[in-house]
């Protein structure tokens, strides 16, 4: 049983009268990796600051190990913090940078000693690779080793918990995936719980432990990877996750749902009888089979070459769906495709239906391909696919 | 049209305005009345250094009083909201809307034997003081006049510390006093050393107030100066001589005191 470390508990915010965070349940377990992943302005910094103490909730109680810390102010609170842009402190050089909090630390009421400060600060320069960089001017460091500062600045001081606000937004794709790893890495060894924001989707997949998806002050989903992936709760989730084809559907019965006019076979269960639901199928989920063959038929209106696969768009019925493929299908060719019963998964309707999940404007790209006049034809057979 | 254009008019004002008068002073400080070059001008020096040694002392405790009053005094103006730093702005500004003599004189009537500070003493029962005529006159007189140089740079400084960082501090385990200590005031020290350079040279010049609240007993450099060229003494060669002399321990001082000053910010946080 992991053990809960920071509750949030009905925890709602407001900036001028405009709510920010609306009713936040939370709760982050010792050692988690867990993020908070959203949008941008869906309230994920404004969390973080209720946590670290910059911010009070306008209602609503944050616990630190059952303990209400309301009113503990930042200094008082076992939380470091890595602000989205570093705010490494512009006077002191990296090894004072990181010993700032070292030389406000009191072990029984004595300080700690240089010794033992100067020694905790070389064993974080190791950790975090920046040897040899302890007199250099903050100012003088490039973003990553600015980055890597305001990392170490906050570790050295052996927080329970570490909270981390777009760590990463700064740096180029390379180096991203190194901290990553480093983060990842420095998490599993250190055993700091990790709360972590980012909008990036690919890195909240990549590194948590668990994911909490935002989207106005609310709490979309909270979930493994796997879980927010597979299995998204509603339409803002699956498209913001991955990409995503979304469908109006009609459950029929437990693993039956229409699209389309056409019955297909699912997974999923528990829905009203004939109840109006949005379908989601990933794009790397289709299969692309001879037109004779297909559940649905379309036409190829768009592609592109993405190294180890093709994005396709593809019209059915004047709405474009994005497949991934490695078969090649030239603009303009008929193809049919087949889902497996697995690929098909059902939500219910919410406030986010019919916002997301058409391709019809994916890039600039695809919106001059699919100007180019298209025929629509009425297909042959009809008939239910539940083979 | 090209900026350089405008400046024209700036570059003139410049070279008659100022560059003219320096030029003048190092002509007469090497000169004789009648026209010789020479180096006498400077041989009576050892004289002055009295006056030297009392108008740097008095300059110096001006500037370390305008520091203590001015850096709490930018601080909270620093921190106040939009609106209440206006209002207070204003206030801090207003004294230097009115003449300088007339500020001067108000000074006066307060500090006066029978003035309003020891009127509201005897009303309190407490025995009176005498200041006028003191160096503790001229000091109030000078902080009291150059004390809006020293609030607006320090201000100036620390509305400017980034927020992120004072949150940073705080994260890292400081209280307000630690955040005071080693965040706010070494990113203030730029601050502070302009407003130093601001207070500190019209302070080891200033000659009305030394007259006015001094009542001559307190004779400073100005007084020493303004005496050669208009006073009684009227010899403006020497005074040149003494203004070039003057001019240069400033120069020296504020060189000095930047180099220490830009050292100090470094080590501060040790
Ligand atoms: N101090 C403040 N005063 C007024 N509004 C604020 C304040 N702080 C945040 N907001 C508003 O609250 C909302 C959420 O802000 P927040 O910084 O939490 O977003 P975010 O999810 O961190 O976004 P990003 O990914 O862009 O950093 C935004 O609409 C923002 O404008
Ligand atoms: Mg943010």
């Amino acid at each position: 049983m992991p053990k809960e470390l920071i509750r949030l508990s009905n925890c709602a915010m407001a900036f001028d009268g405009e709510d920010v965070l609306k009713n936040i349940n939370l709760y982050f377990n010792d050692k988690e990796f867990l993020t908070l992943l959203g949008p941008s302005g869906c309230g994920k910094t404004t969390t973080l600051r209720i946590i670290g103490g910059f911010l009070k909730p306008i209602s609503g109680d944050v616990y630190f190990d059952g303990v209400r810390i309301n009113d503990v102010p930042p200094h008082k609170r076992a939380v470091n913090t890595i602000f989205q842009k570093y705010a490494l402190f512009p006077h002191l050089n990296v090894f004072e940078n990181i010993a700032f909090g070292l030389k406000l630390q009191r072990q029984n009421g004595k300080k700690l000693s240089k010794t033992e400060i100067s020694s905790r600060v070389f064993e974080m320069l190791d950790i975090v690779s920046l040897k040899g960089f302890e007199k250099r001017d903050v100012t003088s460091l490039s973003g990553g080793q600015q980055q890597r500062v305001a990392i170490a600045r906050a570790l050295v001081n052996r927080p329970k918990v570490l909270l981390l606000d777009e760590p990463l937004g700064a740096l180029d794709m390379r180096l991203r995936k190194d901290m990553q790893i480093e983060l990842k890495r420095i998490q599993q060894t250190t055993g700091i719980t990790f709360i972590y924001v980012t909008h990036d989707q690919e890195e909240a997949l990549a590194m948590s432990d668990t994911i909490v998806v935002m989207e106005s002050g609310e709490i979309q989903q909270i979930g493994t990877p796997e879980e927010i992936y597979n299995e998204p709760k509603n339409a803002f989730v699956a498209d913001f996750i991955g990409e995503s084809n979304i469908l109006d559907g009609v459950m029929h019965s437990d693993g039956l749902v229409e699209i389309f006019g056409r019955k297909f076979k699912c997974l999923d269960g528990g829905f009203k009888p004939m109840e109006l639901v949005d379908v989601v199928i990933r794009p790397e989920d289709i299969d692309i089979v001879d037109v004779s063959q297909g559940m649905l038929k379309g036409t190829v209106t768009g592609i592109t070459f993405r190294g180890v696969l093709y994005d396709i768009i593809v019209d059915f019925h004047g709405f474009k769906w994005l497949i991934q493929t490695t078969d090649l299908c030239p603009v303009g060719s008929k193809i049919g495709i087949k889902i497996d019963p697995d690929g098909i998964h059902i939500m219910h309707k919410s406030q986010f239906s019919g916002m997301f999940g058409d391709y019809s404007s994916f890039s600039d790209e695809y919106d001059e391909i699919s100007d180019v006049a298209y025929e629509f034809e009425p297909e042959e057979a009809e008939g239910n696919y539940e083979a | 049209m090209k900026p350089k254009y405008f400046s024209i008019p700036y570059v003139g004002w410049m070279a008659i305005f100022v560059v003219a008068p320096i030029i003048l002073v190092f002509i007469y400080a090497f000169t004789t009345p009648t026209g010789a070059l020479t180096l006498r001008n400077f041989s009576d020096m050892g004289l002055f250094m009295p006056v030297f040694i009392r108008s740097f002392r008095l300059a110096f405790i001006s500037t370390i009083v305008c520091i203590l009053l001015g850096y709490p005094v930018a601080y909270i103006l620093a921190r106040e909201n939009q609106r209440v730093q206006r209002v207070l702005f204003l206030l801090i500004m207003l004294p230097l809307w009115m003449n300088f003599l007339l500020r001067t004189y108000a000074w006066m009537s307060i500090l006066e034997n029978t003035g309003l500070l020891n009127q509201l003493l005897t009303a309190l029962s407490l025995p009176p003081v005498r200041i006028i005529n003191t160096e503790a006159a001229v000091v109030i007189g000078m902080v009291y006049n150059f004390l809006p140089f020293m609030i607006l740079p320090i201000y100036s400084v620390i509305v400017k510390i980034d927020r992120n960082l004072l949150e940073a501090a705080q994260d890292l385990g400081a209280n307000s006093l630690s955040v005071f200590r080693r965040l706010i005031i070494p990113l203030s020290i730029p601050g502070i050393l302009s407003g130093v350079t601001m207070v500190f040279v019209p302070a080891v010049s200033a000659f009305v107030i030394t007259q006015l609240l001094g009542g001559g007993m307190v004779f400073l450099l100005g007084d020493l100066i303004e005496m050669q060229f208009l006073g009684t003494a009227h010899n403006p060669h020497v005074g040149s001589a003494i203004s070039i002399v003057m001019m240069l321990v400033v120069i020296a001082f504020v060189i000095i005191m930047n180099k220490f000053g830009a050292g100090e910010e470094r080590t501060v946080g040790l």
